[in-house]
């Protein structure tokens, strides 16, 4: 089965401007650490949402606003898909994904087509 | 007796013995049937329930079986054998779990020698219906739906939820555990302390649910407290070596003890110390007794008792007092001290303020009870303003109880605290 896990950051607040660059050493450890366990499929993070734009289409036309889709204050800020029959595995990989001690980690199972 | 008479005196004994065996036996038989069908819940339920139906006709003619249970479990696994034929849908599922029900060969089952793979199957199931990946409401729901004999609708009744809601939880929950893939297993061993107490947590929750009576169906609240006590029970046997599943058990059995001594006859609640000690359950007493004070016996060296042991101590101080005043409230006391190291919290520091008011007098433990006050954890707990007014009433300052005892009726849960509460207010006004 695989799972993705979703990783949800709190926002830098707007005064923040750039931000140093964040200490990727616990998440290069994460990573390998999800590949010793051979559950590791792929992950990525990604840009900040006011980097995003969102679109939806209604009565064919095209509607493009700048921003994510809803405001919060956690943001998707990257993810990881692993692949395990353990669920409790799923779960202890979210546990120990840096994204956990500040944000939330949601562990979505993904649906087999 | 005329014949028929006397036939639907048999049918209804036979009716009453389905019953039971439903009660004691199915959380057992479905169980088993989940592993058999490779975790699939509604296809054992449905199982286990086609082989009571199966019962309800053929017993009444061919007699009531020398094992009920297994001929329930054989009956149900012919049945999902049946259905999985017909349905002939997922062929590939369909090999594995035929290939698996061939090689567990239903005799495993019907002997008695297999005791120990039966007890698995319940081990497995209860840490399933308790993983925490699911909603605590759902956890109680499926854990008394599946393991303990009870039916949706009166799980609903003691919830006081309309059935449908409950029907839902259930369905939600079964779902969940489809769809996340949450295992049908006993947690491997490092997992194991966090989520038996995890498990251990559910059946105090449905203990409690029956005991503290916020209101409702008084009958199936009992109902509530004894599948608790049963399904702990359970637990004991099946994980002989888990220390606070004994305590747990002697924790429910001590209070249980005192389940018909704490109302009184128009329903009001008697208070720990008017209760009329003749009517604890001795029986409870002891076995409750018995269990702390083997724990205790076996409690490692060096190591602190668990919050379930030491609340079972605490219960057990009180069950061993012949009267009131004779409860050792300075141990009762020291016991709540080690628990707030234990485990920490606003609920626990109230009750070691009014041991502490016992032992040393009220206003030793309203000192205790107005520092609470001031961290404001417990301001929306009728218990606290309950015991921070009757500390105040005991020390004469009437006009700071009255308005404790406001609050605390403000916040009142049902009938017979409010009418409690409205006495006590009206003593502490009329003495002023």
């Amino acid at each position: 089965m695989q799972y993705m896990l979703l990783i949800y950051m709190p926002e830098p607040a707007p005064g923040d401007g750039e931000l140093a660059m964040p200490d990727m050493a616990p998440w290069f450890a994460y990573t390998d650490w999800l590949r010793e366990k051979g559950i590791y499929k792929a992950g990525d993070p990604l840009a900040p949402s006011s980097a995003t734009t969102t679109i939806r289409v209604r009565d064919g036309q095209r509607l493009t606003t700048d921003g994510p889709f809803a405001e919060t204050k956690e943001v998707l800020g990257g993810y990881y898909v692993i692949e395990t029959d353990d669920f409790d595995l799923a779960l202890e990989a979210a546990a120990r994904c840096p994204g956990a001690l500040d944000g939330s980690m949601e562990v979505r199972p993904i649906v087999e087509m | 007796m005329t014949g028929p008479e006397a036939a639907a005196k048999s049918a209804d004994a036979v009716r009453a013995r389905v019953e039971r065996t439903f009660r004691d036996e199915s959380g057992r038989a479905l169980a088993t049937l989940i592993r058999l069908l490779g975790g699939d819940f509604d296809a054992a339920e449905e199982a286990v329930a086609d082989a009571f139906v199966a019962a309800l006709e053929t017993w009444p003619r061919d007699g009531i079986p020398a094992n009920p249970g297994a001929w329930i479990t054989t009956t149900a696994r012919n049945r999902a054998l049946d259905r999985l034929r017909r349905a002939r849908r997922h062929a590939e599922k369909l090999v594995e779990i035929e290939r698996g029900l061939a090689a567990d060969e239903m005799e495993s089952i019907v002997r008695l020698g297999s005791e120990s793979r039966l007890a698995d199957d319940r081990l497995r199931l209860i840490f399933t219906c308790c993983h925490p990946a699911l909603a605590l409401d759902a956890r109680v729901a499926l854990t008394l739906r599946t393991l303990g004999g009870l039916t949706t609708p009166e799980i609903a009744r003691a919830f006081l939820v309309p059935e449908a809601t409950l029907a839902q939880r259930i369905v939600r929950a079964k779902k969940k555990i489809r769809d996340a893939g949450i295992p049908y297993r006993v947690p491997p061993d490092e997992l194991l302390p966090e989520r038996l107490d995890g498990v251990l947590a559910v059946l105090y929750l449905v203990f409690n649910e029956g005991y503290s009576a916020t209101s409702g169906d008084a009958l199936v609240r009992r109902e509530l407290c004894a599948e608790a006590i049963r399904l702990t029970r359970l637990l004991v046997v099946l994980m002989p070596d888990a220390a606070e599943a004994h305590a747990l058990l002697a924790l429910l059995l001590l209070q249980d003890s005192r389940r018909d001594a704490r109302t009184g006859p128009g329903g009001g609640i008697v208070l720990l110390e008017d209760q009329d000690r003749a009517r604890w359950d001795a029986a409870e007493i002891a076995e409750g007794l018995a269990l702390v004070e083997a724990a205790f016996r076996e409690l490692p060296t060096g190591s602190l008792p668990g919050p379930y042991l030491l609340q079972a101590a605490i219960a057990a101080c009180h069950a061993r007092s012949a009267s009131p005043a004779a409860t050792p409230w300075g141990e009762i006391a020291a016991l709540y001290g080690i628990l707030e190291a234990v485990a920490p919290g606003p609920v626990v520091q109230l009750n070691r303020a009014v041991a502490v008011a016992m032992a040393e007098g009220p206003a030793a433990g309203l000192v205790l009870v107005e520092a609470l006050n001031a961290e404001g954890a417990l301001t929306d707990y009728r218990h606290f303003h309950a015991t921070r007014a009757d500390l105040l009433r005991r020390l004469g300052r009437r006009p700071a109880a009255a308005a404790a005892y406001e609050r605390a009726l403000s916040l009142a849960a049902n009938e017979a605290e409010r009418a409690f509460l409205v006495r006590r207010l009206a003593e502490v006004r009329a003495a002023g």
